[in-house]
C-alpha cells in the first residue's frame, strides 16, 4: 500500500504509536524530519539514545531522573513531611512549574482500574505505603482525577493510610492526568483549599 | 423553550445517501412502505439526544452499506449546529457549533423522547428495559442524570470484574462501592422525583390515555435510599455477590411497576393495545410534566404508533401533541393515518429505490 521505503515504514509506524498521532500525522512529521536533517532528525535521534541510555525511573518515587534517585527525592530541603500523589510524570511537573508544593511526590503511573487488570501492585501504591511508615510522612496529599478510576483510587489509598493526615485537592478542579493542562493559580488554589478524607 | 429541530441532513446514514430536511416546528409525519427508511429518520433524531438512539446502535451499524464509508448528521436544533459523525471504523464523534462536545451536553439542548415498536414487550419482558425506559424519562428531567449512571455503571463494572476475579482486597470494594453508594444515591433520588412528576402529570391531565400508577421495586429487599445506606447494603452483600459473581444489590435491579388505575390490574397483564396506550399515556404525560415545571416542550419520536390506535384515538393523540406544542415525528405506512392531523403537520413521503431512501416534503394528505 505504502509508497515509503521499508526503513521509513517502520520509523512512521513507531511514531503513529506516539499520543496525539496517527499514521497520517505521522506521515507528515517523519516527511518533516527528513526535510530537516541536520537541524531535526540527527539531533533528535540523537537525543532520544541519550534519553533511552540515561534516563531512568526513581526508585522512590516514580519520577524521571538521572540517578536511581531523582533530583526532588535527593533534596532534603524537601522533606517536609508532605507527599503530594500524582498519576503521571506530567502531572508532577505540572505541580513543579506553578512552585507551590514544597514537599517531595509520589507517581502512581495510573489510577486502579480492574477492567484493564490494573491492581495496587501495578500502581507503586505498596511502596507509598512503606514511604509513609518509613519517612516520617505527617499528609499524603492525593492530587488524582474526578473520573471514577481516579476517585477509586482516592478512596483506596485513603483507606491504605489510617495512621496520618490524608487530603485530595479541592473538588472541582481536574486533576489527574489534567493537572497538565491547568494553569499555575489554578493549582495552588486547589493546593490550598485541600479538604481531608 | 420548545425545542425544535429546524434542519435535519443525513450524509450515507443507514439507508439514507443524502437526505436534507427543513422543518417549521410543526409535527412531522412520515410515511411510506415498510423498509422505506422512515425509522432511520427517526433513529437520526434520536441520535440529537444522549446514548446510543432508538437502536441502541453501534457507531459502525449507522453507516451506509455496502459502501461503509462512515456516516455523518447535521443537525439545527434549538438554534445550534450539532454534528456527530463516525468515520469508518471510528468511535461516533460529536460538535456542537463547531465545538467538540460530549454527548451528555446534548442533553441541555433538547429533549427527545420516543416509542418505537420494540417497546410494545416492554411491560412483559425482563426489567432491564423498563428501568431504561424509566431512566430516559428522568433524564428528561434531570440532565445529570446520565452522568450519575454512568458513574455508577463504571463503578459497579469494576466490582464485578473483581467478583469475577475473586479478588479478596476490601479496600478496593470498599472504594468502589463509596462511589456506587454516592452515585447510587443520585440515581435512587432522581428516579423517586421524575416519578413523582409523572404521577402529578397523569392526574392532572385532560387526555384520551390510561392513567398509570407507576412505582419502583427492587428484588429480595428496599432498595437503601442514601449514599451510606448504600454503601453499607454492598459491603454487606459481597458474600452473596462474589458466590453469583456480580452485583445482586443496587438501582441496576429496580424494577418498575405500573398499574392501570382505573382498573387496578398490571401492565403485564394488561391486552397488547392496553400496553401500547399505557406507554402513550406516560411518554405524553412525561411531555406535559417537561413543559409544565421545567418550561421545556420535548421533541417526541412516535414510530408506528399511529396505526395501533383507532381513528377516535389517533385524533385525540394529534389533539393532544398539538395542544402541547411539540415537535413530534410520526411514521405510518400511509397518509391517510394522518388525515385528522390536516394542516396542523408537516408531511414527509419517504420511498425506497435501488436501495436507497429518497425523502419528500409533500403537502397535508
Ligand atoms: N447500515 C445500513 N446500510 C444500508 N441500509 C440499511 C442499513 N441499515 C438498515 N438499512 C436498510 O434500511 C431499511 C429499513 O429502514 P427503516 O427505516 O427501518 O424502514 P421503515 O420505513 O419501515 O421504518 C431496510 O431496508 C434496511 O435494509
Ligand atoms: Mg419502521
Ligand atoms: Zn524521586
Amino acid at each position: 500500500m505504502s509508497a515509503a521505503p521499508e526503513s521509513l515504514e517502520r520509523l512512521i509506524e513507531l511514531m503513529a504509536r506516539l499520543p496525539g498521532l496517527g499514521p497520517r500525522s505521522a506521515r507528515r512529521a517523519v516527511l518533516h524530519l527528513l526535510g530537516k536533517r541536520g537541524q531535526l532528525l540527527l539531533p533528535l535521534a540523537e537525543a532520544m539514545r541519550d534519553a533511552g541510555q540515561n534516563v531512568r525511573d526513581c526508585v522512590i518515587c516514580g519520577n524521571v531522573g538521572l540517578a536511581d534517585e531523582c533530583a526532588i527525592c535527593a533534596d532534603e530541603r524537601r522533606a517536609n513531611g508532605q507527599i503530594c500523589v500524582v498519576e503521571e510524570v506530567s502531572d508532577l511537573w505540572a505541580m513543579e512549574r506553578a512552585g507551590v508544593f514544597k514537599g517531595r511526590y509520589h507517581v502512581l503511573g495510573g489510577t486502579l482500574s480492574a477492567l484493564d487488570a490494573i491492581g495496587p501492585d501495578e500502581l507503586r501504591i505498596p511502596r507509598l505505603v512503606d514511604r509513609v511508615a518509613s519517612e516520617g510522612v505527617t499528609e499524603v496529599i492525593l492530587a488524582l482525577g474526578a473520573t471514577v478510576d481516579g476517585q477509586t483510587t482516592t478512596h483506596y489509598i485513603a483507606d491504605r493510610l489510617p495512621d496520618v493526615t490524608v487530603t485530595s485537592l479541592a473538588q472541582g478542579v481536574p486533576v489527574g492526568g489534567e493537572l497538565d493542562y491547568l494553569d499555575e493559580g489554578t493549582i495552588s488554589a486547589a493546593l490550598k483549599a485541600r479538604r481531608g478524607l | 423553550m420548545t425545542a425544535v429541530l429546524s434542519r435535519l441532513a443525513l450524509s450515507h446514514f443507514r439507508s439514507h445517501r443524502r437526505t436534507v430536511l427543513d422543518f417549521d416546528g410543526r409535527p412531522v409525519a412520515m410515511w411510506g412502505p415498510n423498509g422505506a427508511g422512515k425509522t432511520n429518520l427517526a433513529e437520526a433524531v434520536s441520535l440529537l439526544s444522549p446514548g446510543r438512539g432508538l437502536r441502541r446502535a453501534a457507531a459502525e451499524d449507522l453507516v451506509r452499506r455496502p459502501e461503509a464509508l462512515g456516516w455523518k448528521i447535521v443537525a439545527t436544533l434549538a438554534g445550534h449546529e450539532v454534528e456527530t459523525w463516525a468515520e469508518a471504523g471510528q468511535a461516533r464523534a460529536l460538535r456542537v457549533d463547531g465545538k467538540a462536545a460530549t454527548q451528555t451536553s446534548l442533553a441541555a439542548l433538547a429533549r427527545v423522547l420516543w416509542l418505537v415498536p420494540s417497546m410494545d414487550r416492554l411491560w412483559i419482558e425482563g426489567a432491564e428495559g423498563r428501568r431504561r425506559f424509566l431512566d430516559r424519562m428522568t433524564l428528561s428531567f434531570f440532565p445529570g442524570h446520565a452522568e450519575a449512571a454512568l458513574d455508577y455503571e463504571r463503578a459497579m463494572r469494576e466490582r464485578n470484574r473483581l467478583l469475577k476475579d475473586m479478588v479478596r482486597d476490601a479496600h478496593w470494594y470498599g472504594a468502589l462501592e463509596a462511589q456506587m453508594g454516592a452515585a447510587g444515591e443520585a440515581i435512587v433520588r432522581n428516579r423517586a422525583a421524575a416519578i413523582a412528576r409523572l404521577a402529578y402529570a397523569v392526574a392532572n391531565a385532560d387526555t384520551a390515555f390510561p392513567a398509570p400508577d407507576l412505582s419502583l421495586t427492587h428484588p429480595d429487599r428496599d432498595l437503601p435510599q442514601d449514599a451510606a445506606a448504600l454503601t453499607a447494603a454492598l459491603a454487606e452483600s459481597r458474600p452473596r455477590d462474589l458466590a453469583a459473581g456480580r452485583t445482586l444489590v443496587g438501582p441496576h435491579r429496580a424494577d418498575l411497576d405500573a398499574v392501570w388505575a382505573a382498573k387496578g390490574v398490571a401492565a403485564r397483564d394488561c391486552s397488547t393495545g392496553e400496553q401500547k396506550a399505557l406507554l402513550i399515556s406516560l411518554i405524553l404525560a412525561n411531555a406535559r410534566a417537561l413543559a409544565a415545571v421545567e418550561g421545556e416542550v420535548p421533541i417526541l419520536i412516535l414510530d408506528e404508533v399511529s396505526a395501533h390506535l383507532d381513528a377516535q384515538r389517533r385524533a385525540r393523540l394529534y389533539d393532544e401533541i398539538v395542544a402541547l406544542g411539540a415537535q413530534a415525528f410520526l411514521t405510518g405506512t400511509g397518509p391517510e393515518l394522518f388525515e385528522e392531523l390536516g394542516a396542523r403537520a408537516q408531511y414527509v413521503e419517504v420511498a425506497e429505490e435501488g436501495g436507497v431512501s429518497i425523502a419528500t416534503e409533500r403537502p397535508a394528505p
